[in-house]
């Protein structure tokens, strides 16, 4: 076999004035803003549902479930089609969104299914003991989850979150089905131009694998930060 | 001040109280005994709130407990709650233990409720672990932050439910301390124990329980001098021989 390497097809000209390299980092710029953005929407949305699932008014706690099923059962990229074709026919002012908004909405409420169910997870590993704690001392129940139940749940759960934060960077990759210029996008594009599949794939792979350890990099930060001393946490 | 009248509770068809009544004047103690299950968490859990009850009625200072309408985080927040397994708030400083609830219930300022705060700790002989957290502190000084994060809301009564019973014994007496100078000092306390000679110091009345009853509710030295109720006598026997 001859085979070379050519990592100069990096700095070849695309064709509109700006070399791979240069496509390579903007391509990356889409995926930590698509993975990013979905985060975001995961953790405000599954902090909400996973916390309504626990309360003991039934209505809310049914409307949660209902939710993890929806979002946690149907394929993302299914969903992310939904979001893309069906949903702004629907409701025609969406229409006027960009994918990229659309993608980070379809990323972020798959994401909120699974990061409900941690937190749900975590509220009832610690028992009826705290909650009556917190109302005993006068808090009413939403003061109960805001400053007790929740910030114990969160520490408890750090590694299960650390895990699904790193698959949103690896979902993230669906976007290229709406043509978001993310780095499968990328990856798909400028093998097919440049014919140096290795190189690119091989490019794109390091920055997936630097985005994850960043990613795992920064839960653990968090995790150290919010440590108690002498605390093991409810399920640890 | 609070009055206990005729309460039952169902849970689905389990009937675990039955027709209870009883009542703690001012700078009362009650100490409430019974075996195990016999629903004594239950009923002090009803007093304010924490488990609802579906007949009878519960009046604290005129409040009725169970009535819709009733502001019970108000409510509770005048009573001060102490649980067997202290439940002290894993992820705050001792001290954050006892300033949270002043200041977001309360609305006192953080400083006012921290030298509450610090007043109370040396009360029960703690001003020094005020930096710690909970898990760094041992089963006794644990269970005297807790009643030291009650007080901190300056309550007009005080719950217990079985606050020594998950202690080493040798820390049973540091909390039965600070417990007996709390009565003596004229605080309205209502007891679940065992323990037997902390209630011929400072009880005024001793309830007793089986089977979700008050079977007995007599004056201490009544009830420990001539128990009415065959259950009563067995199970004394079986607690004091101990
Ligand atoms: N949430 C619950 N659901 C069903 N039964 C319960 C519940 N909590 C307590 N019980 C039952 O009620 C009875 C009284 O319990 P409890 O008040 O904890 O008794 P005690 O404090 O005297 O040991 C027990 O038989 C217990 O099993
Ligand atoms: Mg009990």
């Amino acid at each position: 076999m001859n085979f070379r390497w050519e990592w100069d097809v990096f700095l070849r000209d695309t064709g509109g004035g700006q070399t791979y390299l240069d496509w390579l980092f903007s391509a990356w710029g889409w995926t930590l803003t698509v993975a990013g953005g979905g985060w975001l929407v995961a953790i405000v949305f599954g902090s909400v549902i996973g916390t309504l699932r626990t309360v003991p008014q039934r209505g809310l706690a049914r409307v949660a479930a209902g939710w993890v099923e929806l979002f946690r059962n149907i394929p993302l990229l299914v969903q992310l089609f939904l979001w893309y074709h069906v949903v702004p026919a629907l409701i025609p002012p969406l229409k006027s969104l960009p994918s990229i908004v659309l993608v980070i909405f379809a990323l972020g409420f798959f994401t909120s299914a699974r990061v409900a169910e941690q937190v749900r997870a975590g509220i009832q590993s610690l028992g009826r003991g705290q909650t009556q704690a917190g109302l005993a001392v006068g808090f009413t129940l939403p003061q109960t989850y805001r400053y007790i139940l929740l910030p114990l749940a969160f520490r408890i759960i750090i590694p299960p979150l650390t895990s699904e934060a790193m698959n949103v960077v690896k979902n993230s990759a669906v976007a290229f089905a709406v043509s978001v210029a993310e780095l499968t996008m990328f990856a798909l594009l400028a093998q097919e131009e440049t014919s140096r599949g290795i190189e690119i794939y091989l490019a794109v792979t390091g920055l997936y694998v630097i985005t994850a350890l960043a990613v795992n990099r920064a839960m653990a930060l968090i995790d150290r930060r919010l440590r108690v001393p002498g605390y093991a946490g409810g399920a640890r | 001040m609070i009055e206990i009248s005729n309460v039952s509770k169902w849970y689905g068809s389990f009937r675990v109280l039955h027709d209870c009544t009883t009542r703690i004047e001012k700078g009362e103690v009650l100490v409430v005994c019974g075996p195990s299950g016999s629903g004594k968490s239950t009923l002090i859990k009803c007093v304010n709130g924490l488990e609802p009850y579906q007949q009878g009625g519960i009046v604290v200072e005129g409040i009725s407990v169970g009535a819709i309408g009733t502001d019970l985080p108000k409510l509770r927040s005048r009573l001060g709650m102490v649980f067997q397994n202290f439940e002290l708030f894993p992820h705050l400083s001792v001290m954050e233990n006892l300033t949270l609830a002043q200041v977001k219930v309360l609305g006192r300022a953080p400083a006012e409720a921290r030298d509450k705060g610090l007043k109370l700790l040396e009360r029960v002989g703690l001003k020094e672990q005020a930096a710690k957290y909970p898990a760094q502190l041992s089963g006794g000084q644990q269970q005297r932050v807790a009643i030291a994060r009650a007080l901190a809301m300056d309550p007009i009564a005080m719950l217990f439910d079985e606050p020594t019973s998950a202690l080493d014994p040798e820390m049973i007496n540091e909390v039965l301390d600070v417990m007996v100078r709390l009565a003596k000092e004229g605080m309205t306390m209502m007891v679940v124990t065992h323990e037997m000679g902390f209630a011929r110091k400072v009880a005024n009345r001793v309830i007793f329980m089986d089977g979700g009853e008050i079977i007995e509710d007599a004056p201490t030295e009544d009830f420990f001098g001539k128990p009415r109720s065959e259950r009563a006598v067995q199970f004394l026997s079986k607690i004091l021989r101990h």
